[in-house]
């Protein structure tokens, strides 16, 4: 356990020239920021956003022409898992008011408000109710509630200015102005958020923020708003049903062209289930599984952007999908860390990015594309990375943390970064000591399905909330602003979807006929592939297994 | 292969293809062997011996509780436990996962119930039974007090039982020790929700907040913000206020306008 030999050599020379940076520090000269012009420069030759092949047009659908990431690309172009000429959707499995698609924290929080509206629910979701990346979400949730100095007036500018001002402003006010009333409304489920001793809120700042409006509970903020969600759904249980390891892969429309239910796949039994319902909600979040460019990802399990295609198909377009959300320091060694979230916080509190000669390369308070931009540059353009024990072909940068501990004074490190330091403990590795070795990691689906802010969409009675969305963080997300578009969005859609079942009339006759006309345009468009989509689950499988499976077939990465 | 301080394990039922391998080390995936490398988690071991993971997996990162596993090493009888993503494999360690445990959860409205022993009883009355045996604190992956907190709860430190119990993971393994079968987990989740709603005082500004954006102050300067253009809204993005970093909770900017 701990580093290997090689990088404990390594890491010397790193240590050899700490004192150095350490002084210069302390007498604030800092390393040169890049000017604007340069730092357009390195996003245009290094940012994976921008690396040429890296995009490529979509040929079908409703966004045909969009440049996106070929990764996306293929999931978009791809068959589905449903054959029309084969189903028969006359028999009906399950009949709800609103059909509920993903368990996460926007899903869980759209059940919760259809129900309140009277509706039955049913939650599918691919693995256990709340597994999720709102579990994983460590840092906090933004909301102007401190009315002395806040208001949704700056929040405003601040998501603007971070999504460089291509936002939809419809979207971004909806989520400035509902913020406060989230926070009340989890603080009434019981979230408890970290609070001073008359009941107000701690708030921090995070980058891009011009007021400190950063609420949080403990380091795991996400994972107690999932829970609290959770277990309030629990309580609900003679309306919310919940499906677990049933993902949908299909939706069905009526004859009409209302959205009218989805197809559900039971992993544990194979089966195929028909959900008739008046609405349905589309909450499945991320797609950090797809491994845009080959990147590793801080990503849930099941975060591999289903719900974008099943709504693409249905005719619901993408926007700001192109933009892909990296993380500058995600963990690469040891390997059971890897794809890690290392808290900008590391870099807040001083702690230089390093290259294999112990030299800095970048400052490390440039914004986030800026800084994994320089880190593939040093790796891979400069040649200066340090080489991934066992991993040929992978790279890292050390981020110094034990500079902190000559900054701040000893003892630091474990003080303010409790979970870190005790998970690299784990580890054999003492991050207040030795620095950790990290490269960027594929975080956050800046974009997604094209909705208005009550969540609803060109198709009626189809409703988008949380990541599988795009507009609202055009093209870059704040911190602190995925766990607030999920509760905001999440509710917003419960309630349109729950007032949309009490208009709705019965549902018309169910239909696949998107799938068939889809499965014609892929044709037309001279697509020919064994593709299927949503992937699922991704394939981390043993190639050497699969081969001896004499007699399995996989369709995509399931048998 | 087994290494020099480890038992034999027997080889016979090695596949050839692996005979020649020095880099593997074996592991009982559920009584099973399996040879895989010395590096991997649990959770990656499982993929590597050709498992597609359904159960037993989320988040691969330590927060979600999806992989408790229980393990042995060889010459002892002592149960262990782990997270199959965050732990390393071990030569000749005997584990299963524990996907799933059917722990008792109260179904109840937070509307309804006080913040007091009498609810946790009412709702988990085997709380009572427990015999600070302590084996639930020796089985947490996470290395909470879990008998702590729930001494806590049952002494109706309902505040001191959230605090204990708040980064666990509810993966269910304590509750699948418990001689006494408590769900502590369950538990923990609602003297949580208790605190969070009832103990700790409401944080009055987001009311006061609230009432304002209700009362439609802010609609005019934020539609006048969205109606823009890009020169106006970068030059008012660049120029707005910022709180230092050091100012302290009741810092008040100079521009009062919009708030």
């Amino acid at each position: 356990m701990g580093y290997t030999p090689e990088l404990m050599d390594l890491i010397k020379r790193c240590e050899k020239t700490r004192p150095e940076r350490v002084a210069r520090k302390k007498a604030s000269i800092e390393f040169p920021a890049l000017t604007l012009d340069e730092r357009q420069d390195r996003l245009e030759k290094y940012h994976p956003d921008y690396r040429p092949g890296g995009l490529r047009e979509l040929k079908v659908g409703p966004s045909k022409g969009y440049k996106l990431a070929w990764e996306f690309a293929d999931t978009f172009e791809a068959r589905s898992r449903v054959d029309p000429d084969k189903i028969n959707l006359d028999e009906v499995h399950y009949d709800t008011d609103v059909l509920v698609i993903g368990g996460g924290g926007a899903g869980t929080a759209a059940a919760l408000i259809a129900q309140e509206q009277g509706s039955r629910v049913i939650i599918a979701t691919k693995l256990r109710h709340g597994d999720a990346n709102t579990m994983m979400a460590e840092g906090g949730i933004q909301a102007a509630t401190k009315g002395w100095k806040d208001s949704p007036y700056y929040h405003y500018l601040d998501v603007m200015g971070g999504g460089h001002f291509e936002n939809d402003p419809e979207l971004v006010k909806t989520m400035v102005t509902e913020a406060p009333k989230v926070i009340g409304w989890l603080e009434n489920l019981g979230c408890m958020f970290n609070k001073w001793a008359d009941g107000k809120l701690f708030t921090l700042h995070g980058a891009g923020t011009c007021r400190k409006r950063m609420h949080y509970a403990g380091d795991m903020t996400g994972a107690e708003i999932m829970r609290v969600l959770r277990d309030e759904a629990r309580n609900r249980l003679k309306d919310i049903g919940v499906l677990e390891f049933s993902p949908a892969v299909e939706l069905l429309l009526d004859d009409k062209g209302n959205c009218s239910g989805a197809v559900l796949y039971n992993l544990e039994t194979e089966e195929y289930f028909i959900v008739k319902a008046k609405a349905v909600v589309m909450a499945t979040g991320g797609s950090g599984r797809l491994h845009v460019q080959g990147f590793m990802t801080t990503n849930h399990y099941g975060a591999t952007g289903d719900g974008l295609v099943m709504g693409y198909r249905i005719g619901v377009g993408v926007r700001f999908l192109h933009a892909t959300q990296y993380h500058p320091t995600g963990a690469v060694f040891p390997e059971q860390a890897e794809g890690l979230l290392i808290t900008e916080k590391v870099r807040g509190a001083g702690a230089n990015l390093i290259n294999i000669e112990g030299e800095q390369f970048v400052f490390e308070r440039e914004p986030r594309d800026i800084e994994s931009a320089s880190i593939i540059r040093e790796c891979t353009k400069i040649g200066k990375g340090v080489p991934v024990p066992g991993q040929a072909g992978k790279w890292g940068v050390w981020l110094d943390s034990p500079m902190i501990e000559l900054l701040e004074g000893p003892g630091t490190v474990e003080r303010e970064f409790p979970a870190k330091f005790i998970l690299y403990k784990r580890y054999g590795i003492d991050i207040s000591k030795v620095p950790m070795l990290v490269y960027p990691t594929l975080h956050y689906q800046n974009g997604g399905l094209a909705y208005n802010s009550d969540g609803s969409t060109c198709v009626p009675g189809f409703y988008v909330a949380g990541e599988v969305g795009g507009g609202v963080h055009g093209a870059n997300r704040l911190m602190g602003n995925s766990l607030l578009d999920i509760t905001v969005f999440g509710r917003l859609a419960g309630e349109a979807a729950g007032a949309f079942v009490k208009e709705r009339g019965d549902v018309g006759t169910l239909s696949v006929e998107h799938v068939r006309r889809y499965h014609k345009e892929l044709e037309e468009a001279g697509i020919e592939t064994d593709r299927v989509s949503p992937m699922v689950l991704p394939d981390y499988g043993n190639p050497d297994v699969k081969q001896r499976q004499w007699t399995t077939t996989y369709v995509g990465t399931l048998r | 292969m087994a290494t020099a301080e480890q038992k034999p394990v027997q080889t016979t039922n090695l596949p050839l293809y692996l005979a020649e391998r020095t880099d593997l080390v074996p592991i009982f995936i559920m009584g099973k062997r399996y040879d895989v490398p010395s590096t991997l988690t649990i959770q990656k071991a499982f993929e590597y011996a050709g498992y597609q993971l359904i159960r037993s997996c989320g988040c691969r990162g330590g927060i979600c509780g999806a992989c408790a596993t229980v393990y042995r090493l060889p010459d002892s009888p002592k149960i262990h436990v782990g997270l199959a993503c965050q732990t390393v494999v071990q030569p000749s360690m005997y584990l299963a996962m524990v996907p799933f445990f059917p722990a008792n959860r109260a179904v109840y409205d937070l509307d309804e119930i006080e913040p007091d022993v009498k609810t946790l009883l009412k709702h988990y009355p085997e709380l009572a039974k427990c015999m600070g045996c302590n084996t639930c604190t020796k089985s947490c992956p996470m290395d909470l007090p879990v008998m702590e907190y729930i001494s806590a709860a049952l002494r109706g430190e309902i505040e001191k039982a959230a605090e204990l119990s708040f980064p666990c993971v509810m993966c269910g393994i304590c509750t699948s020790r418990c001689p006494a079968e408590l769900a502590q987990y369950h538990i923990g989740m609602l003297c949580r929700r208790l605190t969070g709603r009832y103990i700790n005082p409401a944080a009055e500004h987001v009311k006061a907040q609230i009432a304002r954006i209700e009362s439609g102050r802010f609609e005019g300067p934020l539609r006048k913000l969205m109606a823009a253009d890009l020169q106006t809204l970068r030059k008012l993005y660049v120029d707005r206020e910022m709180e230092p970093h050091g100012a302290d909770e009741m810092w008040e900017p100079q521009e009062k306008e919009f708030l």
